[in-house]
């Protein structure tokens, strides 16, 4: 014991067996609370109270959600292929859970399970899995409705990605490494401008070629997510539930926590793409504390255009993403490469 | 551990290509084969190529994939239909030829006969990792021939747009729309 | 470090399968996988010899012929979609307009 104890591969398999655990169970919480705080806020939006039932103030309510999912009815429609129709929950899950193991969030070694130096590159990777599930779930359910809204959702999420991996080219250009840590470390320190240094952060936001991959990454993380004004896929009013139609119980409750999921993944990448990751005030110990800050406040900032915004027509949604980002990002890329060559050998 | 993990992706690789030649319907075929695409993005990490590893995934089994998936949904295939004495010879042939070339390869390699030259004995610079050297080597010693691959892209690009779209009918009117 | 016959003896393989699928099959979206699968055990015996041999050539090369094989695949589906609508079939020994 004690021997396996001093090997070094067994260390580190065992550390990250542990911080996989405590992420995952943290994540779930995380995620059943994030539910209760989009129907809270979709409430108080609405000028109604949301869920109050449950506990005080209805902190309760994810619990007996769960609950309830659970004893509800597997149903599974006549006609739809059995395996695929089971696994595609799987497969909307696990990539937003592969991810995880890359987002540092707090300084590493201690708080990111595994710091590999093609970070973003696994990232872009995984959430271009991300669309199986969604699209085999619509397909083998055997419904009209489910399969439109897979292959909507899937044309989408495809459509998105090419403007979201291009608007952080210019990230990459400025931190010269696709380790997301690396990237965050680049953000540290003063902004310094010419000499001079500014009282604000250096974090990426801040330079001016990169707002615009900002909002081009946010406008994509929206429609990657599936979510409002890009929730196309569940249309309630043209296509019942989309691709979750003839989904129930448990099997239901899987995409539904990969959308949060995914939803949560997004947003910690905005945090270490452009928000500067860990950094802030204080200690290096609060790093974790102001990643989080970061990643809850753009959370809200989701649920928010969530219940401000109509959904938008199909092919407005096509056509924003082909012709307008697609080139904007493209522009971007040249505008912050010139521009750091210019710098850099000014 | 790594000649084990190794193994294990080998084993599921091999598994999975034979579930894409054998199974009888096609989108099962395709996630098989989404299925040792991944598999071999983890030999490729195996073998220090990080970057490859990780494009593979993109390119094969995030693009390549969806859009042989998209194909096979929007045709309506089921699952096919093989019978029929020519069958069942051309099946015969096609394993017979496996198992030769398989015997080849395999003599082959027990004897050495690749052949692979001098071995270099510097590595070459890794610092920054596997992706910002493969980026200092294709954008300098190989940038005319990726520059040629992005035309060919291109034309790719407008190949199959234009093959898609079909020709505009008789009265004027635009063709069949995807 | 793993060595390179093992992962040559995989790459036989799996070419192997691969030419079996296209001899074997009739449904054009499956040969076409199968040819994918060829692709691919030429990627890993490339990125093999460049493991074995220190250099990243081989990987640079895997890098082109994945390009090469998006550029095929969106062509090559292209025309499988073209021929459906012609024929309604996508078994390979039915389309012989050819043959008068």
């Amino acid at each position: 014991m004690a021997a396996l104890m001093q090997n070094e591969v067994f260390q580190v398999a065992l550390w990250a067996m542990v911080k996989v655990g405590i992420i995952l169970g943290v994540m779930l919480g995380v995620v059943s609370y994030l539910i209760y705080a989009e129907r809270k806020i979709c409430g108080h939006i609405q000028a109604r109270t949301g869920p109050n039932r449950v506990g005080p103030l209805g902190l309760l309510q994810p619990i007996a959600d769960v609950g309830k999912l659970l004893f509800k009815e597997e149903f599974t429609p006549a006609g739809a292929n059995k395996i695929i129709f089971h696994i595609a929950p799987i497969l909307a899950v696990f990539p937003a859970i592969v991810t995880f193991s890359v987002i540092p969030m707090g300084p590493p070694p201690m708080f990111v399970v595994t710091d590999i130096n093609v970070g973003l590159l696994l990232f872009l990777a995984m959430s271009s899995l991300g669309v199986y599930g969604i699209t085999l779930g619509g397909w083998s359910s055997n419904n009209k409705y489910a399969l439109l809204g897979g292959l909507r959702s899937s044309a989408q999420m495809i459509s998105y990605e090419l403007a979201m991996g291009l608007s952080t080219i210019p990230v990459l250009l400025r931190s010269g490494t696709l380790s997301l840590s690396g990237i965050v470390d680049s953000q540290g320190g003063a902004y310094q401008i010419g000499g001079t240094t500014l009282p604000l952060p250096n974090w990426g936001i801040f330079h001016w070629y990169l707002v615009l991959p900002f909002f081009i990454f946010l406008i994509c993380s929206f429609a990657e997510t599936n979510r409002a004004p890009f929730d196309l896929p569940e249309a309630e009013g043209e296509l019942v539930a989309g691709f979750h139609t003839e989904y129930s119980s448990m099997k239901w409750a899987l995409f539904f926590l990969g959308e949060y999921m995914n939803m949560i993944v997004i947003c910690s990448i905005i945090v270490t793409l452009f928000l500067g990751g860990w950094h802030g005030p204080g200690p290096a110990i609060l790093g974790i504390v102001w990643y989080l800050l970061k990643l809850f406040a753009l959370l809200f900032f989701f649920i928010w255009v969530r219940w401000t915004y109509p959904r938008l027509r199909y092919d407005q949604l096509m056509g924003f993403g082909w012709k307008v980002l697609l080139p904007a990002s493209i522009a971007n890329v040249v505008i912050a490469a010139v521009w750091l060559y210019w710098r850099a050998n000014a | 551990m790594v000649p084990y993990l190794f193994l294990g992706f080998a084993g599921l690789l091999i598994a999975t290509a034979l579930m894409v030649v054998l199974h009888k319907n096609p989108v099962t075929s395709a996630l098989f084969l989404v299925l040792s695409f991944t598999s071999l993005a983890g030999i490729y990490l195996l073998l220090q190529a990080e970057f490859i590893g990780m494009v593979q995934i993109i390119v094969y089994a995030g693009a390549i994939m969806v859009l042989f998936l998209f194909v096979i949904m929007y045709l309506n295939l089921q699952h096919d239909v093989e019978k029929g004495a020519q069958i069942a010879v051309r099946r015969g042939i096609g394993w017979m030829v496996g198992a030769l070339m398989l015997l080849f390869a395999g003599l082959i390699v027990r004897n050495g006969g690749f052949s692979p030259g001098p071995v270099q004995a510097v590595p070459p610079s890794l610092e920054g990792g596997n992706a910002q050297a493969i980026g200092r080597v294709l954008y300098s010693r190989f940038l005319f021939p990726f520059e040629i691959t992005s035309i060919l892209l291109l034309v790719a690009m407008v190949g199959a747009i234009v093959m898609i779209k079909g020709r505009p009918a008789a009265d004027g009117a635009e063709g069949e729309k995807e | 470090m793993i060595p390179v016959e093992w992962s040559l003896a995989l790459s036989a393989v799996l070419f192997t399968i691969g030419v079996v699928g296209v001899l074997v099959r009739r449904n054009a979206l499956v040969i076409f996988m199968s040819i994918e699968l060829m692709l691919n055990a030429a990627n890993l015996a490339f990125v093999a010899f460049a493991r074995q041999q220190n250099s990243l050539d081989g990987q640079i090369f895997v890098f082109f012929v994945m390009t090469v094989a998006a550029a095929e695949v969106a062509v090559g589906l292209a025309i499988i979609v073209n021929v459906f609508r012609l024929r309604e079939t996508v078994f390979v020994d039915e389309i012989n307009l050819l043959k008068g």
